[in-house]
């Protein structure tokens, strides 16, 4: 990772190359959780991109004090530090979206998404850099995130962030905002994020086993194997 | 009696832990393409639930005694992390046949946000000891049912001629979300099997 990228790369990369959710496949419990609505999507979206950016930044800071030995106990305890207060914000200026994200507030914590930039990137490279590598994937998160809640609040509740839509309000399909319909939207939005990457001559997205866990690397159940993966995969 | 035959219904059913509530994708995409490791991460899984719970329970009453249960994400995290670590070392010792079946599927279930969210959903709903270990149970078991079914499909995908821009996790969301569409349909039932009870 220690050829120079020029700053803009690092903050488009995670725009549509390394999509977080339709292109590395990580964070996928948030993003089924919670796009019933646009306003929770934006809400989780801005959450998660402040916990990242802010991670990112204290995690490239002390990356050369940090021993590798017990680097993700360390990662964890940043991340959750920052988590603690993105909650404390969340429930003293805005408590209907507190209410809403209930549990998944909490959640970011294991969202595979910050761990994994923190392994992948944050570790190793520079604060700035480190930054805009947050700012980006946060984008990216979210409008993944985003682009699954209007779909399924449109069709699932005829709405718009809360405003009814005239003719699709009349005959919702509830389904697409039940857990079923999530599944179904992030599965055919991944096969159209695959038929643009093949355009494109990119590999379509994959979650072999536990590769693209951010604990693989540290994980010794395929640590001989993916070791090069994922050493593959960042340096991409 | 009634109340725990409840929950645990609840949370085997109607708020089905991967189904319904979305927790545990990764391990539930990424493990489920056979089912004998499908049923020993389930395993692991419900271990670690319900252990997680029985030690995270008096911290968070310490906590909240001292008026820090601000400090619930950062605490319950580091705990499950220590105690995942602490189970494997145990576990090697003292248990070798228990390690061989498990012990590989530990150290994936430390960030896992099943073992997390469960932890979490207990203090948000208030339960007390008994129903806490009674919900971890029921959503260690749910999240089993939810694998093994899941496992059952996709071992059936496989022969498939699947469109080339579906295959592999496109088709596989697909799949998971007519799985989900039939635990749709315990909806209520749980409510009705115990009118009038609450918890």
């Amino acid at each position: 990772m220690a050829e120079k990228k020029p700053l803009i790369k690092e903050l488009t990369k995670g725009f549509l190359a390394e999509n977080p959710v339709l292109r590395l496949v990580l964070g996928t419990c948030p993003t089924l959780a919670v796009s019933t609505s646009v306003t929770n999507a934006i809400g989780m979206g801005i959450s998660a991109s402040a916990v990242l950016i802010c991670s990112n930044i204290a995690i490239s800071a002390l990356r050369k004090i940090i021993p590798s030995k017990v680097r993700i106990p360390a990662y964890i305890v940043v991340i959750a530090s920052f988590v603690t207060i993105v909650q404390m914000i969340v429930k003293a200026f805005a408590p209907a979206l507190n209410e809403s994200l209930g549990v998944y507030l909490p959640l970011i914590v294991v969202n595979c998404i910050i761990l994994g930039r923190a392994e992948a990137f944050a570790g190793k490279n520079k604060v700035l850099a480190s930054a805009v590598d947050g700012l980006g994937m946060g984008i990216g998160f979210t409008a993944a995130l985003l682009a699954m809640a209007i779909v399924r609040e449109l069709l699932g509740a005829g709405s718009f962030a809360g405003h009814a839509i005239p003719l699709l309000s009349q005959n919702p399909m509830t389904i697409f905002i039940l857990p079923p319909g999530g599944f179904f939207v992030f599965g055919i939005l991944m096969a159209c994020a695959n038929k643009i990457a093949e355009g494109r001559g990119k590999p379509k997205a994959e979650l072999h086993g536990c590769e693209s866990c951010p604990m693989a690397a540290s994980c010794k159940l395929i640590q001989t194997d993916s070791a090069e993966n994922v050493k593959e995969a960042t340096v991409e | 009696m009634k109340a725990f035959l409840f929950i645990l219904l609840t949370a085997i059913l109607t708020q089905n832990f991967i189904l319904c509530k979305f927790l545990g994708i990764c391990p539930f995409l990424g493990v489920s393409k056979k089912l004998n490791t499908a049923v020993g991460m389930s395993a692991a899984v419900i271990f670690v639930m319900v252990l997680a719970t029985a030690v995270t329970y008096p911290i968070n009453t310490l906590l909240e005694k001292n008026d820090l249960a601000y400090l619930q994400t950062i605490v319950f995290i580091l705990v499950i992390a220590a105690l995942v670590q602490l189970v494997e070392i145990v576990l090697k010792k003292y248990i070798p046949s228990l390690y061989s079946a498990l012990g590989i599927y530990l150290p994936l279930i430390t960030t896992n946000c099943a073992v997390l969210g469960v932890v979490l959903l207990n203090v948000d709903n208030g339960y007390n000891f008994v129903q806490s270990l009674t919900n971890s149970f029921g959503a260690g078991v749910g999240f089993l049912l939810a694998m093994v079914m899941f496992a059952g499909v996709r071992e059936r995908m496989e022969s498939c001629d699947i469109p080339k821009f579906m295959q592999g996790l496109p088709i596989t969301l697909v799949a998971a979300s007519l799985t989900a569409v039939s635990f749709l349909g315990f909806t209520g039932l749980v409510e009705g099997i115990f009118p009038g009870v609450t918890i």
